[in-house]
């Protein structure tokens, strides 16, 4: 403060000068700032007010007292949070779910672009792109319908022939032990074919000279692939494992809670539906924001942590 | 498999080579037709009879024709009901939306704005951390928006990610139009009416297509904002299939098709929510495809 004052007084022209520039600037451009306005209030009201909405974690909000004039409780809903046994609970089954998408469904996408890529028929290429592409416009309303239609254990058709064949039918969409992989097995039908486009955009950029050479050296299709193909996408598939270990915890609710029934929670319930179960259906909203705080902290601790991570390996990071 | 590399290393389109090469046609082929199974199958059940359905496992084929699911969902008209509240939500979404968003993206885009980079930050801090779901919900109780289209149009007004797709786009306009037109006298706002929106129709097609399906698609916030009157079609089919609560009938006589075709029915409903998305879907994966790689080049 004392340091600003004293350039004004050594150079108080110039400062003057400065905020005229800034005052003509804005009068000249002054719809680039009166565009801006709608833009800017949407932000502030729907993501920066909800944000000091946080403090009700701290504090027992009723709606009835208002946010400003509950009263503050400290750590308490934080401490009954993680005391509870709904903690483990909750944070086994997104864990859990997370790896596995991990594992199964963020390779599928990379293995099903190289493939795609050795295809030499481009007419064959755009007839199944175009199909594969479909399922990740449907909604998750649709895939849960599908699947409910398809595996049902009364009349769904994958029973059908189960119990055709063993003359057994398995609940599938009842037992939690099926849970996680019918989750993990919905994401790869629908989102595989999709996430193919970033891979092929990345493969689209690399010089087919390269291939010529290497062929000229004797290197067969896999080799190719080792040392062209996968270095050339190697950015790409770091960048999305940074967007990945950001959502470990946002294990997608909508999906998730449409798969959901009474039989199957004890696998099924994750962060997200839990933090819905307990704020929006039951009205405990201090406890379940609190909740919702420590996933939204851990989220964003992942997703820095990992983009620094790739920037140290020399990768160029999303932030 | 190891082996096969060696072999097509020593002779260049050798055996090996190409049963790789139809191996992996094979792969390719079969995952193309499993997306596409379960469509066809719950097309072909929504046509069948309900005795087939029941008796038969598999087919894409029905040996017989009925009509009576559409029928039967045409009756009670929840599902189109459903229908036109998604369609009522999904106009005013996007109008909302492309408002929004082009009116932001715009001085955004200019790399001479007094504020850009402020701004921006206030934007990736927003993609980075949020306030969550309870709060959000009390805001919209307090501002009296919930159990409205419009509420849950403006509570997602901008998809920060799409905004940035939008003002990549305007930067990469030519900046003598810009200039040109500053000198014939016209202001920032005329400029971007008359000059840039016309310029911009790619990227506004393909981000209006962004937003609308996802306002289609979108179940959890509907669910949790609107009110039964205002159901969009994907509450009314998981009510139908995933609650199995069957269809509620509005109207009673229902002798003259006889039992509701139970099945059918749900696989008709199935169709008729899908139908939608896939006659936009030429669209969609025209300018998807380019909106994807334009958000793939970072700016």
């Amino acid at each position: 403060m004392g340091k600003e004052h004293s350039i004004t007084r050594i150079d108080p022209v110039k400062s003057n000068k400065k905020k005229d520039t800034l005052f003509v600037y804005m009068r000249q451009h002054k719809w680039l700032y009166i565009m801006l306005l709608p833009g800017l209030l949407y932000f502030i009201i729907f993501h920066y007010v909800p944000m000091g909405g946080i403090i009700i974690a701290f504090k027992q909000y009723s709606p009835f007292t208002g946010i400003l004039k509950s009263p503050w409780v400290g750590l308490t809903h934080f401490k009954t949070f993680f005391a509870g046994k709904d903690f483990f609970l909750v944070l086994k089954n997104t864990l859990g779910i997370s790896l596995l998408n991990l594992i199964f469904y963020f390779p599928a996408p990379i293995i099903l672009a190289l493939l795609l890529n050795e295809i030499r028929s481009q007419k064959y290429k755009r007839i199944t792109q175009t199909f594969i592409y479909i399922p990740h416009f449907v909604s998750w309303v649709i895939v849960a319908s599908l699947t409910y239609q398809l595996f049902n254990s009364s009349d769904g058709i994958v029973n059908m022939i189960i119990k055709s064949i063993s003359g057994n039918t398995i609940d599938f969409l009842a037992k939690p032990k099926y849970f996680k992989g019918l989750i993990v097995g919905q994401s790869i039908w629908k989102e595989t074919g999709y996430g193919t486009i970033i891979f092929l955009a990345a493969l689209s950029g690399v010089d087919i000279q390269l291939y010529d050479a290497a062929r000229v050296d004797g290197a067969g299709r896999w080799k190719l692939m080792w040392h062209i193909t996968l270095p050339a996408i190697r950015g790409t598939i770091i960048m999305m494992l940074i967007l990945r270990t950001g959502t470990l915890l946002n294990t997608g609710y909508e999906q998730i809670f449409l798969m959901q029934n009474d039989l199957n929670r004890s696998a099924a319930e994750v962060f997200d539906t839990y933090i819905y179960k307990k704020g929006i259906i039951n009205a405990q909203y201090s406890f379940s924001t609190a909740a919702g705080l420590f996933k939204s902290i851990v989220g964003m601790i992942m997703v820095l942590g990992s983009n620094w991570l790739a920037k140290r390996f020399g990768e160029s990071g999303i932030y | 498999m190891i082996r096969m590399t060696y072999h097509s290393n020593k002779i260049k389109t050798g055996v090996g080579d190409r049963i790789a090469q139809v191996i992996i046609y094979l792969v390719v082929g079969i995952f193309a037709l499993i997306t596409l199974l379960p469509f066809l199958y719950v097309v072909a059940g929504s046509f069948a009879t309900e005795k087939e359905l029941t008796e038969k496992a598999f087919f894409i084929i029905p040996s017989q024709y009925s009509l009576n699911a559409y029928k039967y969902i045409m009756e009670t008209g929840e599902v189109f009901r459903g229908l036109k509240n998604s369609l009522i939500m999904t106009t005013l979404g996007t109008t909302v939306n492309m408002f929004f968003t082009t009116t932001f993206a715009y001085p955004l885009s200019k790399k001479h704005f007094k504020g850009r980079n402020l701004i921006l930050n206030l934007v990736i801090v927003t993609m980075l951390f949020s306030g969550g779901m309870i709060p959000m919900y009390i805001l919209m109780g307090t501002l009296k928006l919930k159990d409205s289209f419009l509420g849950l149009a403006l509570m997602g007004a901008i998809s920060p990610f799409n905004m940035i797709i939008v003002k990549n786009f305007f930067q990469e306009i030519p900046k003598e139009l810009d200039e040109a037109a500053q000198i014939d006298g016209c202001n920032d706002l005329k400029i971007f009416l008359k000059i840039v929106l016309p310029l911009s129709k790619p990227v506004i097609s393909s981000v209006s297509l962004f937003y609308a399906v996802g306002h289609w698609n979108n179940y959890f916030n509907a669910m949790i904002y609107l009110k039964p009157d205002k159901e969009t079609v994907q509450i009314v089919l998981r009510r139908i299939i995933v609650l199995a609560q069957g269809i509620q009938t509005d109207l009673i006589d229902f002798d003259s098709l006889g039992a509701p075709p139970d099945k059918a029915v749900k696989m008709a409903a199935t169709v008729v929510a899908t139908v939608p998305i896939i006659l936009v879907y030429p669209f969609v994966q025209k300018y998807f495809t380019q909106g994807v790689m334009v958000g793939a080049v970072k700016g």
